[in-house]
């Protein structure tokens, strides 16, 4: 690239680039940069709610609390990681399958194609409400259906344990975020040219083949796009905990253990401190999936 | 700039304000327990708008107090002036107090002495009168009264007592075809409310208050555990498992459609219950709940809301007028009436008509003044914190996950470390 030389035109149009991309560098700067900066700064301060402007610089004082004498901040550590481990590993297969049926020409596919999208459409919370009266064990249809097929004897309170609750929010959160997976892996799968189907057809590669060695390596970079949004948000998850489960600190997320400290406690610091945690989470996990598929964004050009 | 800047904003504002001078708009945040209840406070709102020529804005607060509280948090650390009047529940004022209108200006001792003291003490902090007295609260037991009588028990005493027969009408009804039934529902979420119920446990049995007025953390003894233990046996026998995610309206949802033999609920279930509209109307009585053993206390949660004024109000006067008409002998009386809301001013209790509507007050006049109060006074702006460990770990005995005597210690020793910085 550097070695071609610049045309005049060239050298304006990337001066114009510049022009279009400022507002939205100026926009991030205000709803990004600046509250993730005005964030990490309280996290080392004694800060309360009700009065921000008045505070105290304490150091590390918040970390060490988290690192070493607050078990319940490990304890949703640990759910996030669940949470977003089962729920991203599910919707993946479960989005890549209905990607591939999707893909074939079948009848009605554009009706099933906007049909799919329904899940995600529904606002979370919604959504969250939703579920929560399907798992109810009084009125609910999960154990209405259990209990006609004679699966159980008792109706089971799925909300009301920590384990259970945590099933029944990767459940909801697979339910509602496979159609995002499916539509990008569909978008790709569309991009790849049929001929070369056609060469494998006339070669006679089995079909477990052709997908391993075609089609997955082809549709791997919006795979992985894919995956890291997914996984981005479920490390975030906040809004279906908060309202699907019973609410306690065991099945309480990163988010929710924060928004605790934030908003409950009205200890800013320690509550930034969480969040600011939860960044650094963020941030890592984004790091060790670039490595790790060693996908480069540059070189695919597409993005 | 910064001057010139608060000129600009200044003329605004006087602009604004030469437009309604006559007609300022107060907007409240009230009701939450059901949607009914929001409109009969909003009813009294209108009348007095309609009278003095104002016009009234109107918030639906969230059903669960949590949520409530950190609206309002928001609302205020934001300097907000959006919404004039708030609801606030009686373990508040000490968070609140700095966000909050001084009604000393409004209100003189005098009409001040016309409610109930302990309240208005409680609504006084550092000298501020932060809150007005609105309706008063004490947890109940709701009882079938048709149940009751038709399997020869009478109302319990003693919470063995209420299990004892809770599991009998309920093995019996079930038997009877009737697979829904209920022995007992209450409020076991992982919130505010379990705090209450929690603390109706422990003190009717004579487990003390979680933390005692002079800051001792005594929740860590026998009586506390035995009260604990208890309550995690009607869990899956005489309480349906998942009542342990039950707030106010799941246990009245349940009570309502005629599938429970007790609840535990607040006064407002009352009138609900007993609406024409109510399946089981003219089946329902109420009393205070259970005394832990044969010496054990009944006793009930003191709770309860009050009316507070925003400080970044534009109309702080106008605000308080509202709520002098909304706290006036006549609006509580129908409120009384109609809602079942306990009232405020002592003198209330003894009206004949009130009375009428809402025959377990005459009663609960007793029970209101044993009534538990919730150690918010003593930890102050961390009894949020408190709150929050001591529904944590009932929740947890409840669930299974940790057996009564672990929960007790772990409340202590957090308890303690949060009492060092009140």
């Amino acid at each position: 690239m550097a070695k071609i030389q610049r045309t005049k035109l060239s050298k304006e149009r990337i001066r114009s680039a510049w022009i279009f991309l400022t507002p939205m560098f100026i926009c991030l700067a205000v709803v990004a940069i600046y509250p993730l900066i005005t964030t990490i700064n309280y996290s080392f301060t004694d800060a309360r709610l009700g009065d921000l402007y008045n505070y105290n610089y304490v150091g590390w004082f918040h970390y060490e609390t988290l690192f070493f004498y607050d078990e319940w901040w490990w304890v949703s550590v640990k759910n996030t990681f669940i949470f977003s481990f089962f729920s991203v590993f599910f919707e993946t297969i479960i989005g890549v399958t209905f990607a591939l049926i999707l893909n074939n020409n079948m009848p009605a596919r554009g009706i099933v194609r906007a049909a799919i999208l329904i899940p995600w459409a529904i606002p979370t919370i919604v959504n969250a409400k939703m579920f929560q009266w399907m798992f109810n064990q009084q009125f609910g249809v999960f154990n209405e259906i259990l209990m006609d097929l004679s699966i159980i004897s008792e109706p089971i309170a799925f909300l009301a344990y920590p384990d259970s609750s945590m099933a029944a929010a990767i459940i909801v959160d697979v339910w509602k975020t496979t159609p995002f997976i499916t539509l990008l892996t569909l978008a790709a799968l569309q991009m790849i040219p049929t001929d070369i189907y056609e060469s494998t057809r006339i070669d006679g590669v089995s079909s477990w083949k052709v997908f391993w060695n075609i089609t997955l390596p082809l549709i791997k970079p919006t795979l992985v796009i894919a995956i890291i949004f997914r996984t981005l948000d479920a490390l975030r998850v906040f809004d279906l905990l908060y309202v699907l489960t019973t609410n306690s600190r065991e099945t309480a997320s990163m988010s929710v253990y924060a928004r605790q400290w934030l908003v409950d406690f009205m200890e800013v610091g320690q509550g930034s401190a969480a969040s600011t945690l939860l960044f650094a989470f963020l941030t890592i996990a984004t790091i060790l999936y670039l490595i790790i598929t060693k996908t480069s964004f540059d070189r695919q050009g597409v993005y | 700039m910064k001057l010139s800047l608060k000129l600009i904003a200044t003329f605004f504002v006087a602009l604004m304000m030469s437009f309604n001078v006559f007609a300022a708009k107060i907007t409240i945040t009230m009701g939450g327990d059901d949607e009914r209840a929001m409109r009969e406070h909003y009813r009294f709102a209108l009348d007095w708008a309609e009278e003095n020529g104002h016009e009234i804005g109107y918030v639906y607060r969230p059903a669960s107090a949590t949520d409530t509280l950190n609206l309002y948090q928001q609302i205020c650390s934001s300097g907000s002036s959006d919404i004039d009047i708030f609801m606030i529940d009686v373990i508040w004022p000490g968070i609140f107090a700095d966000c909050a209108y001084d009604l000393n200006n409004i209100f003189d001792d005098a009409h001040k002495a016309d409610f109930f003291e302990g309240i208005v003490g409680n609504n006084t902090v550092g000298g501020k009168y932060v809150a007005v007295p609105y309706f008063t609260d004490a947890g109940l037991l709701y009882y079938r009264t048709d149940l009751l009588d038709k399997y020869g028990k009478s109302p319990p005493s003693t919470w063995s007592e209420l299990a004892e027969t809770a599991q009998f009408i309920q093995d019996k009804e079930r038997a009877a075809g009737n697979a829904k039934m209920q022995g007992f529902v209450w409020q076991g979420a992982a919130y505010e409310g379990l705090t209450c119920d929690g603390i109706e446990w422990v003190n009717s049995f004579g487990g003390g208050n979680i933390i005692e007025a002079d800051g001792t953390v005594s929740i860590n003894n026998p009586n506390a555990i035995a009260a604990l233990k208890t309550a995690a046996s009607w869990v899956g026998t005489i309480s349906p498992e998942d009542v342990v995610t039950y707030k106010e309206e799941d246990a009245r949802g349940v009570w309502q459609t005629g599938n429970a033999v007790f609840m535990r609920n607040w006064p407002y279930a009352w009138s609900r219950s007993q609406a024409d509209d109510s399946p089981i109307k003219d089946k329902v009585g109420a009393m205070a709940l259970p005394g832990g053993g044969s010496d054990g206390k009944m006793t009930g949660a003191l709770g309860g809301w009050q009316l507070m004024v925003n400080k970044n109000s534009k109309n702080p006067e106008i605000a308080a007028d509202l709520i002098k008409h909304m706290t006036s002998v006549e609006v509580m009386k129908t409120k009384a009436i109609d809602t079942s809301n306990l009232p405020t001013r002592p003198v209330l209790y003894d009206d004949p008509d009130v009375k009428a509507a809402n025959p377990f007050f005459g009663m609960l006049f007793d029970t209101f003044n044993n009534a538990v109060a919730r150690p918010s006074t003593v930890s102050h702006k961390y009894y949020g914190q408190v709150s929050n460990v001591f529904f944590n770990e009932v929740h947890s005995v409840l669930t299974g996950s940790k057996s009564a005597e672990d929960a007790a210690a772990a409340m202590e020793k957090d308890l303690k470390a949060l009492s060092r910085k009140f």
